[in-house]
């Protein structure tokens, strides 16, 4: 009996052992979007191997609940998968964020809940990583459905700044001290309930006075916070292939947060006070710049577009919401039938999401292989006949390299302003997100044609079509 | 009672697999940020094997209604995960391939 519970044991973890390699290599697959299919069908052969181990090496008493979960959970994730809306990924990712935090704090609550039951004594690093479990997975879960709420316009996307919201949140964090030391001196489920709403009351207030143009970053912090809580679950049930996949995904997320906040020039903890854009989207809207600027019609852009030798298209989050991708395909498309060089230019902040604006765009059938991020385009912009700006417009500001004064001044940016020639799609002369007027607007080299940019998009191509 | 030897190995584990995690994760190009999350929000999913061991091995009706919502939440990580990022990957075609 001995031997064949040792035979179990080791079966799973080395069917871990099999996963885990897995898991990585579908991770390294996905850097390159011609193997990256296959990464993600390794990944979830790797979820099945680590599954059946689980099963196989332990004692499952009860089916019936296990497979409700199964059946419901199943139905509802490949519902939300096959329905979504590609310009909707954000809100999709950020509540699976929310329902992998709380998947983990559910855990916690059984495991404690168990060993409470069972009379066993609790050693302290289980308590105190149920604790972790639970506070990290409690707030991954309001903190993400205030992200979706935000993202949805459900919740207000301005910064909702409470008073005394910093008081509040260090008392929000001493009493989950507080109450982690208890459940260690004294285990009961008081103090865990304690700590779970504690962590769901924080989770809302980190999140709140957020504005709704850093929800890129929260996101995918929040996708990260998602891993760490799986991991802390690991330690609690010492688990290694949790342990694994959680950091796994741990990483990730921070990487991302990384990059997206390098290319908002912000630092995390300046998105995560929050408060952005409150005092800049008051004061300097803008409006009140008089300066002339160039004013084209559709036939003067395709009469330029059409006679070129090389364009660049550079897509912002307005081309998603006039859904002109389809249109903008067709265009670059008409112009390479006319033997013209087209490319994409995508900044890291274009979409709602990180890499969003590339999905949107191979949605619309634009081959990835035309998309360029911004270390690849910049230089390029020199060598170019025609830049056409389509729904973005701090990311094309070139204060941001030359004005210490401007609120965006270091932020990366794409060199448009480079071009030979500049077109820029926009519904009006007001400014972005960061509440200053873009200098590009104001060249000499640039012309701007106002309107929505589907219709204007449409005109070109018809006009195009007529060279 | 302090398992000190138990806590180091899980943190030798989860410090190794962290920079595992970093290594692969920063070739990951900016094209396919979007499907590394939803991907790797399908991975955080791996909660479904702590889920399947609480929910088996519950004795009460409580543990088992918990074990059953942790299972179902990690389902709908898992299964939309997987099946979300593998619709967006799909699409991602280089120029003259056909769909």
């Amino acid at each position: 009996m001995i031997t064949e519970a040792l035979f179990t044991i080791d079966f799973t973890n080395a069917a871990y052992i099999v996963a885990a390699v897995l898991f990585i290599v579908g991770l390294k697959q996905l850097g390159s979007p011609a193997t990256a299919r296959n990464g993600n069908r390794l990944s979830a052969l790797a979820m099945l191997v680590a599954v059946v181990a689980t099963i196989v090496g332990n004692d499952i008493a009860s089916w019936e609940w296990i497979l409700g979960g199964v059946i419901v959970g199943s139905g509802i994730g490949a519902i939300s998968a096959r329905r979504v809306q590609m310009t909707s990924m954000p809100q999709l990712v950020a509540v699976f964020n929310g329902f992998g935090g709380a998947a983990s704090a559910v855990v916690a609550a059984a495991e404690l809940i168990r060993l409470i039951d069972a009379n066993e004594e609790i050693a302290e690093n289980v308590s105190i990583t149920i604790m972790a479990s639970v506070i990290v997975g409690g707030v991954t879960l309001t903190g993400s459905f205030i992200a979706y709420g935000k993202l949805q316009g459900l919740v207000p996307t301005r910064p909702l700044l409470l008073p005394i919201r910093n008081v509040i949140n260090v008392g929000l964090l001493i009493t989950m001290i507080a109450s982690t030391v208890w459940l260690v001196a004294d285990p009961s489920i008081t103090p865990f309930l304690i700590a779970a709403g504690t962590a769901l009351a924080l989770g809302i207030l980190v999140v709140i006075p957020i504005g709704g143009a850093d929800m890129p970053v929260v996101i995918a912090l929040l996708n990260s916070y998602s891993g760490i809580a799986g991991a802390a679950t690991g330690f609690v049930l010492d688990n290694n292939i949790l342990i694994i996949a959680g950091s796994l995904v741990g990483a990730s997320g921070l990487i991302l947060t990384r990059i997206m906040t390098k290319a908002m020039n912000r630092s995390l903890a300046n998105v995560m006070l929050g408060g952005f854009g409150v005092e800049d989207g008051a004061g300097a809207s803008g409006g009140d710049d008089d300066r002339p600027v160039r004013s084209i019609q559709p036939d003067d852009a395709a009469t330029i577009l059409g006679y070129s030798q090389s364009v660049i298209f550079v897509p912002g989050y307005g081309l998603a919401v006039a859904q002109a991708q389809h249109q903008v395909r067709e265009l670059a498309d008409l112009l390479k039938d006319r033997g013209i060089r087209v490319s994409y230019a995508i900044h890291p902040v274009a979409g709602r999401m990180p890499g969003h604006m590339n999905v949107l765009l191979a949605e619309a059938n634009v081959p990835y292989d035309e998309l360029r991020d911004l270390d690849q385009i910049n230089s390029e912009f020199q060598r170019t006949d025609v830049a056409v700006v389509i729904g973005a417009n701090d990311v094309t500001n070139p204060s941001a390299r030359t004005d210490k004064s401007s609120p965006i001044y270091g932020m990366p940016i794409l060199n448009v302003d480079q071009a030979q020639s500049v077109i820029v799609m926009k519904r009006s002369m007001s400014s972005g997100f960061a509440g200053v007027q873009n200098e590009l607007f104001f060249l000499d080299r640039t012309m701007m044609l106002f309107g929505d940019a589907k219709d204007s998009v449409e005109k070109i191509t018809s006009e195009v079509k007529d060279l | 009672m302090f398992d000190a030897s138990a806590l180091i190995i899980a943190l030798t584990v989860f410090v190794l697999a962290i920079f595992i995690g970093y290594e692969v994760i920063t070739k990951v190009p900016p094209t396919l940020h979007t499907p590394l999350m939803s991907g790797s929000n399908a991975i955080s999913g791996i909660v479904i094997v702590g889920a399947l061991l609480v929910a088996g091995q519950a004795d009460g009706i409580t543990g088992q209604i918990l074990g059953a919502i942790a299972v179902g939440l990690a389902m709908i990580n898992v299964v939309g995960g997987f099946m979300v990022t593998d619709r967006m990957l799909k699409m991602f075609r280089r120029s003259g391939e056909g769909r």
